[in-house]
């Protein structure tokens, strides 16, 4: 019944795909074997990055998550030929590897923690893994139910999580226990990924409101802290907000509170 | 237009994926799991009977293997039942199941065929027309290639009525597939 089962890719891009969608992708225009390739004549197909929401299929890409197709040129020089990617909304978290994200810790095993991150397991992250930690000099992390900022190191459907607090030099780059006070809430991960784009507004309008020390987890979790609880509150309230606020009503929300 | 009380409705959640209880854990795909609420009393067979039809659907269309040891849950209460109570529990479980950003291989959906005395297909029909009904058919057809991925029967057709009912519902599918892109068009055109 349904004839043309696949769609060109490109022309799909910015628009709404559905699980099922077959993306066609573009052929090379001299699909002879029997010639060979000599030179740097024939543009080479590079390595197509088939993101998040995608799977490969015979005919080329199939869509298994509900979305904007969004598309990435590629970058010069290097035989990348670009990725694809479907940007889904969604309010569970899968763990994937090098993300960063705050973990609340649940118990501490021998030598490990084990932090709920909202994924279907719990992450491990050992105790070694902070900036200048040493079998004699422990991370203060005791008490049960401290957060932590850390990144993924290990994250595949196959395996338990494993986080760090430290990257791949040593240095600690902002990761580690966060402090007292401040209040962590979960939002939709499609507002964390707005809000971690390079020049969000929300935050750069925030900040003219009131001072506030923030920090955002790919998992969905947001740790902020100001000078007052009040203030802490009023903050947590427009992130929440944000989502389904457009620009012109957070505008007009933030100028009814700094005018206050 | 909002439902009118003479409407079948179907409210769907879904969990996942999540935790499993290590009994149900299975060692290369996720575990799924449907429970169906009547709008009163307690669930009996007819629920159950319904649960795992409806599990068997869905696990032909969710990319299992993507989640190993974890649990899907997916939770449907009824609302309202006018009829088509079936098809309506089909289309909820879909939309819930694109609603959460599961991974899915296809969508589905559910349509309702009876079979009045007279030969003649009702298309999504009424608890009156379901009891005067000779048979009444329930189809769920995939949107790649409009396959079944599920039927049920209830009462006696021959084979070629079923062939003309299982044509009518492939076309009536159509319809259905394109609410889904519109109401994903417009929840996508909001952000």
């Amino acid at each position: 019944m349904a004839a043309g089962r696949g769609v060109a890719a490109e022309a799909c891009v910015g628009q709404v795909v559905l699980p099922g969608d077959v993306l066609l992708l573009p052929t090379q225009p001299d699909e002879d074997g029997e010639r060979l390739r000599l030179g740097a004549s024939a543009a080479p197909r590079g390595r197509l990055l088939c993101g998040p929401g995608l799977r490969r299929c015979a005919a080329g890409l199939l869509v298994t998550k509900c979305g904007l197709l969004r598309h990435r040129q590629a970058g010069g020089g290097a035989a990348a030929g670009g990725a694809y990617w479907v940007d889904s909304q969604q309010k569970r978290y899968v763990p994937v590897k090098g993300d960063h994200v705050i973990g609340i810790v649940t118990a501490k095993a021998g030598d490990v923690f084990k932090l709920d991150v909202g994924g279907s397991e719990q992450a491990s992250l050992s105790y070694l893994a902070f900036e200048g930690a040493t079998k004699r000099n422990r991370p203060n992390v005791q008490v049960v139910g401290d957060i932590i900022y850390g990144q993924f190191l290990v994250a595949n459907k196959d395996m338990e999580p494993e986080m760090v607090c430290i990257d791949s030099s040593g240095r600690s780059s902002g990761m580690g226990l966060i402090g007292q006070d401040g209040f962590l809430f979960k939002v939709s991960l499609g507002l964390i990924r707005k809000l971690l784009a390079p020049k969000c507004e929300i935050i750069q309008e925030l900040s003219q409101l009131y001072p506030f020390e923030l920090v955002l987890g790919m998992n969905g979790r947001i740790w902020v802290k100001a000078k007052t609880v009040q203030q802490t509150l009023i903050i947590v309230n427009i992130l929440e907000a944000c989502e389904y606020m457009t620009a012109e009503q957070r505008k007009q929300a933030l100028a009814k509170l700094s005018g206050n | 237009s909002p439902p009118s009380p003479g409407d079948t409705s179907v409210l769907a959640g879904i969990y996942g994926p999540a935790e499993v209880k290590g009994s149900k854990e299975l060692p290369d795909r996720a575990a799924l799991e449907v429970l169906l609420r009547p709008k009163v009393g307690l669930p009996g067979v007819i629920e159950r009977s319904r649960e795992q039809l409806l599990r068997r659907t869905c696990e032909a269309v969710v990319l299992g293997v993507l989640h190993p040891r974890t649990a899907i849950t997916l939770v449907l209460q009824v609302l309202s039942d006018a009829g088509s109570l079936l098809s309506c529990c089909l289309n909820a479980a879909c939309m819930g199941l694109l609603d959460a950003g599961l991974p899915l291989s296809s969508l589905f959906c559910g349509v309702t065929c009876a079979l009045d005395p007279n030969g003649v297909i009702v298309l999504d029909p009424t608890t009156r027309q379901e009891q005067e009904a000779r048979a009444i058919l329930t189809f769920a057809i995939d949107s790649a290639e409009r396959k079944v991925l599920t039927a049920t029967t209830k009462g006696s057709c021959s084979v070629e009525e079923m062939q003309q009912c299982l044509a009518a519902a492939q076309r009536a599918a159509d319809t259905v597939f394109q609410f889904y892109r519109d109401s994903v068009r417009r929840r996508y055109s909001k952000s």
